[in-house]
């Protein structure tokens, strides 16, 4: 494939899986792991939006220190449907159920995932949670935090807290529907001489996070399960009258919950993983030790939640070993920073937009992940455990890390998922709104819970206004740079888009070597797999037009 | 391709075993072995799980694979259970005052 | 490819039956990693209380009825062989046979159900069920701690009855297919993957049993 200096556009395959079949129901009845895929797109923009919503109205109330905006109670219920929202209809489904459901079939050389009709359920079950969601939310959302702890959330509360629950719920079986099938795909249906050691970090990225969410998952499940029994049928095992530990509920809770944010951020890795070797041209420094760093996160990280419960009454003893093990957690994370810096060095690095979020993700999650060594740190956290530090600390993993990840692929591979380039101007921009703003939101929020603000709380001390005002401004400049891709890529589909062929960024992958759309059942000929995964010294890849964006 | 078909003689062997334990839980259950009650007990139960586990599911003549997801499964919950009780046994335990 | 294979049998994203099958397999299996954990929370619960208050739950126990409860045991165990007998036809194609098997599962199954809800109804007339209505009269146990007991007794072998409702609602799915002589030894793995459901199912109940039953048994020692 030579390189064309023509600016003309690559004419769009006759054949894809777009325009293959036509008409609602070949979306709605789809067993196509990639219109799936796209579904889920639509699905978690729109709750990725609402979740934004309640950001903003929060950061708007937290402008001033009084609690002026909303009531106390309101406010309470608009922090726990940003965070309910974000984490479980947001964050824990977007790069698996976007980007691996598109890409894992495809980068292992399959057909479809293991089971299409499991794939489409999962995402029907999906809806059906958020429909649980928004019903809990019009009659007036729930107040307890995104972490439900009892005996609040059993007894006291008076608010929608069984629908939510439920929701919950009820999500977390559409989490295990994909990471089940991610599991027995990668497993049983790689193409010939698609050995382990060949395969894309993103797929060792997306089998850690489905190891996690198939053993993490069903415990959240039992947790919110036993909270709706005894809020509903007087089933009170975390009840105190009857002998019961509240604490036991956080137990259950955070067995899951902790695990739950390496569901957030090993896809993301994953993702970093492909854009620092795309655009430097290199193969990943350290392939084996990234691949083993995804699974012993994996492990490691099912071994660390007393630390969310440092405070809460268990045992100093426990505290103690706790605190110790989540020293251990951090150093895989680490080994994968310094590989990805290894890969970079004396690269060919070209800047564009996937690889601006995938520079800034080594950062934002760098600090992200120190400041949450200090977290783990027994001693500091007991004086900023709930705080604005922790608050900070998560957000730039979520968002500086997690997010940063996710947009970073869907720049990377919209070319692949649409066939269509986007404007380079744009994109670049927005790259770099979203990192201003992002660090202006949130840098202001370390202070803050350092110097004592406490989180969840609608009105705070007046020395810390300027800071908060700063963070509010902060959170406007980041919602811009957020709705800036909305409009680009919604152009490059248009009729003025142009189309990308096979390998726009002439990068190594079996993705890049199948047309833009792919075909229905993604190759045309079953690819026989001869080489590693980022093998550039190898292959020398030319992207298939000069330019990979739209002007 | 051939597919491991289990004699049936195995399978009313296994039934017959598993009645024959329950009985034999019941029944131990009349005295009182102490702290070896719940040993005993819960020493049956995992018998009785073995085989249903090996001969009942096949897992006997399944993949290592599957062995090894059943050894995980089994694990994590260990992990789970360990970390929890590590709290509940060692209240007090370090005489700081409240915990 | 034998002749007499339906022409769905092998879906078309796999390359072989074998590959099919260890997929399906595989598949069932995590999810039964899934219930592990599911049930292991509630199991973890158990074991947080009953090792606060063993003497409550010693006496509270000692309320249940070991006969049905070992009767039951027995009724689940059969419900395994009818179960592991219905795999093993469908893998020889024994069209009546897998049926027939089935059938006995579900009625079995239907049996353990019956005695559970006669015991859930004994509970409620002895004011043994926990809410505003119960009631402890029973010498040994701090009443609220044995209310604690039967949180554990309803909610574990609720879930667990909810789980065999499943169960039985999956093997008349079943019964549809194999009528149609659907299974044979390239192709039966709905029967085998449901079988391992069951199978877990009754795993569960094993664990239950002593652990509810037959913990204040040598207390009273009848």
């Amino acid at each position: 494939m030579s390189s064309t200096t023509a600016a003309r556009a690559v004419p769009p395959p006759k054949y894809n899986y777009l325009n293959a079949e036509h008409g609602i129901k070949s979306w709605l009845l789809t067993q196509d792991h990639k219109r799936i895929a796209i579904l889920y797109l639509i699905s978690v923009s729109i709750f990725f939006m609402l979740g934004g919503i309640f950001a903003g109205l929060i950061r708007l109330e937290l402008l001033t220190p009084q609690g002026d905006l909303v009531s106390g109670d309101t406010y309470n219920r608009l922090f726990t449907l940003h965070g309910v929202i974000m984490i479980f209809f947001f964050l824990i489904p977007s790069i698996p159920a976007v980007l691996g459901n598109f890409l894992v079939p495809i980068m292992i050389g399959a057909k479809d995932l293991a089971f299409p009709k499991l794939n489409l359920a999962s995402w029907y079950v999906y809806n059906l949670a958020g429909l649980l969601g928004l019903y809990a939310m019009v009659h007036g959302g729930v107040d307890t935090g995104w972490t439900f702890y009892a005996p609040f959330s059993t007894t006291y509360s008076n608010s929608y807290v069984v629908p939510t629950a439920l929701a919950g719920f009820t999500a977390g079986f559409s989490s295990i529907f994909t990471g089940l099938n991610f599991i027995v795909t990668i497993h049983r249906m790689r193409a010939p001489g698609m050995t382990w050691f060949r395969m894309p970090l993103f797929i060792w990225s997306h089998y850690a996070t489905s190891l996690i969410i198939l053993l993490g998952t069903p415990v959240l499940a039992i947790s919110l399960l036993l909270l709706v029994l005894e809020r509903t049928l007087h089933i009170g095992i975390f009840d105190p009258n009857l002998g019961g530990d509240p604490v036991l509920f956080q137990h259950l809770f955070w067995f899951y919950s902790h695990p739950a944010v390496y569901i957030m951020i090993l896809p993301s890795m994953g993702v970093v993983s492909e854009l620092i070797a795309a655009f430097s041209r290199k193969r990943v420094f350290g392939y084996k030790f990234v691949a083993f760093a995804s699974l012993a996160i994996a492990v490691l990280g099912f071994l660390v939640w007393g630390h969310h419960m440092f405070t809460s009454g268990q045992s100093v003893y426990a505290a103690t070993v706790f605190s110790v093990l989540t020293m251990l957690v951090a150093i895989p994370s680490a080994v994968k920073v310094f590989n990805w810096t290894a890969t970079l060095h004396r690269g060919a690095i070209s800047y564009d937009t996937p690889m601006l979020y995938a520079l800034g993700f080594i950062g934002l999650f760098t600090i992200g992940g120190l400041t949450g060594v200090m977290l783990g740190t027994l001693g500091i956290d007991i004086h900023v455990h709930d705080t604005y530090f922790v608050v900070a600390h998560f957000h730039y993993i979520m968002v500086g890390g997690a997010i940063l990840g996710y947009l970073g692929g869907l720049h990377y591979w919209w070319p692949k998922i649409t066939g269509r380039l986007y404007n380079r101007f744009w994109s670049q921009v927005s790259a770099i709104i979203i990192f201003v703003g992002f660090n202006l939101t949130f840098f202001p929020q370390f202070i803050l819970g350092f110097e004592g603000m406490p989180r969840r709380y609608w009105s705070y001390p007046p020395e810390f206004q300027v800071l908060n005002v700063l963070s509010t401004a902060g959170a406007s400049i980041l919602g811009v740079g957020l709705i800036l891709p909305l409009f680009y890529f919604m152009a490059s589909l248009g009729k003025k888009g142009r189309w990308a062929g096979p390998n726009p960024w002439g990068a190594v992958g079996l993705e890049w070597e199948t047309s833009s759309p792919p075909p229905p059942h993604n190759f045309l000929e079953p690819p026989v797999v001869t080489h590693e995964a980022y093998a550039y010294e190898e292959l020398h890849p030319e992207p298939t037009q000069k330019e990979p964006y739209v002007a | 391709m051939s597919v491991h078909i289990e004699p049936k003689r195995n399978y009313f062997l296994v039934f017959g075993a598993l009645l024959i334990l329950t009985a034999l839980t019941t029944w131990v259950a009349y005295f009182d072995f102490g702290a070896w009650n719940n040993v005993v007990a819960m020493g049956i139960a995992v018998v009785k799980a073995s085989l249903v586990v090996l001969i009942f599911m096949h897992v006997r003549h399944s993949t290592p694979l599957t062995k090894l997801v059943v050894v995980g499964a089994l694990l994590w919950l260990v992990f789970m259970v360990v970390l929890t009780m590590n709290d509940y046994a060692t209240r007090g335990l370090l005489g700081v005052l409240g915990k | 490819m034998p002749e007499h294979h339906q022409p769905g049998a092998l879906a078309h994203h796999f390359e072989t039956y074998d590959q099919q099958k260890e997929a399906s397999n595989l598949g069932m299996w995590l999810f039964l990693v899934t219930e592990v954990m599911f049930f292991g929370g509630f199991f973890l619960a158990y074991i947080v209380y009953r090792s606060k208050f063993p003497l409550d739950f010693a006496y509270a126990s000692h309320e249940l009825d070991v006969t049905l409860g070992t009767t039951n045991t027995a009724v689940l165990i059969a419900s395994s062989l009818t179960m592991a007998m219905a795999v093993r036809s469908a893998a020889l194609a024994k069209r009546k046979a897998v049926v027939g098997f089935l059938i006995l599962t579900m009625l079995f199954g239907g049996v353990f159900l019956g005695i559970k809800a006669h015991e859930y109804h004994t509970k409620w007339v002895h004011h043994h069920v926990p809410g505003p209505h119960f009631e402890w009269h029973g010498e040994g146990a701090d009443p609220h701690h044995a209310e604690m007991f039967f949180n554990f007794y309803f909610g574990m072998t609720g879930l667990h009855a909810a789980h065999m409702v499943i169960g039985i609602g999956l093997l008349t799915w079943l019964c549809f297919p194999a009528w149609k002589g659907r299974f044979n030894e390239d192709y039966h793995n709905p029967v085998e993957v449901v079988g391992l459901y069951w199978h877990f199912v009754d795993i569960i109940w094993i664990f239950l049993f002593p652990l509810l039953y037959l913990i204040g048994f040598h207390m009273h020692g009848h």
